[in-house]
């Protein structure tokens, strides 16, 4: 894998290349999409971007956990998680990509 | 919300911009998150988080219905972790770890 760690000024930057707004304007626009989509998750609405992905929120009850360290039981407050589902549209995207560049399966990577 | 509100909204607060210019902003910027994925990279957006691609290792599964076991193939897939503002966000009144 590459490796590559892509920003909001990545995100800027392609912003700038594809709509042509100046580059400060690029960037609080990267700002403010990804804001938009953050209030809509605090205030508990899904977010649904047609052949990218569904941001939604769940609520989960109290369970009892175990500190792994020590074994201690100790209770897990009620919370409000986030979960993530990617479109098949990336799913495939994805998995063609990498498939393309690393080619069927093999021994040397299965050993990995 | 759906992708046709988020331009609504965005739009609202940018009033000397084309719906049409917002929504290809929009656009561009998942666009740029999927390449960035299909090249195998991360994507990290502090107060949100970040998108990553896991690989899963092939495996001998099972058809439950038959019984059957079959080989089921390497893959990737895109994967999000929450960040942690975003975390505490969503549970104002308790600290996450």
């Amino acid at each position: 894998m590459s490796g590559n760690t892509v920003t909001r000024a990545d995100l800027a930057e392609a912003v700038f290349r594809k709509v042509g707004l100046s580059r400060s304007e690029s960037a609080s626009l990267v700002e403010m999409v990804i804001e938009e989509i953050c209030n809509a998750i605090v205030r508990g609405e899904s977010v649904k971007l047609s052949s990218f992905a569904t941001f939604q929120v769940r609520d989960k009850t109290e369970r009892v956990g175990r500190n792994p360290k020590t074994g201690e039981e100790v209770p897990i407050s009620p919370r409000r998680v986030m979960t993530f589902k990617a479109s098949n549209v990336l799913k495939q995207k994805v998995l063609d990509a990498h498939r393309d560049r690393l080619g069927p399966l093999d021994e040397t990577r299965a050993a990995e | 919300m759906i992708k046709s509100e988020l331009v609504q909204i965005v739009g609202a607060r940018n009033p000397h911009l084309y719906h049409r210019d917002v929504e290809n902003i929009v656009n561009a910027i998942l666009d740029e998150i999927s390449d960035a994925l299909a090249e195998g990279n991360r994507v990290e957006l502090r107060g949100f988080g970040a998108f990553s691609v896991k690989n899963r290792p092939s495996r001998s599964g099972r058809n439950p219905r038959t019984g059957e076991t079959v080989f089921v193939d390497e893959k990737w897939v895109p994967f999000f972790k929450t960040g942690k503002e975003l975390r505490e966000r969503l549970n104002p009144d308790q600290r996450v770890e």
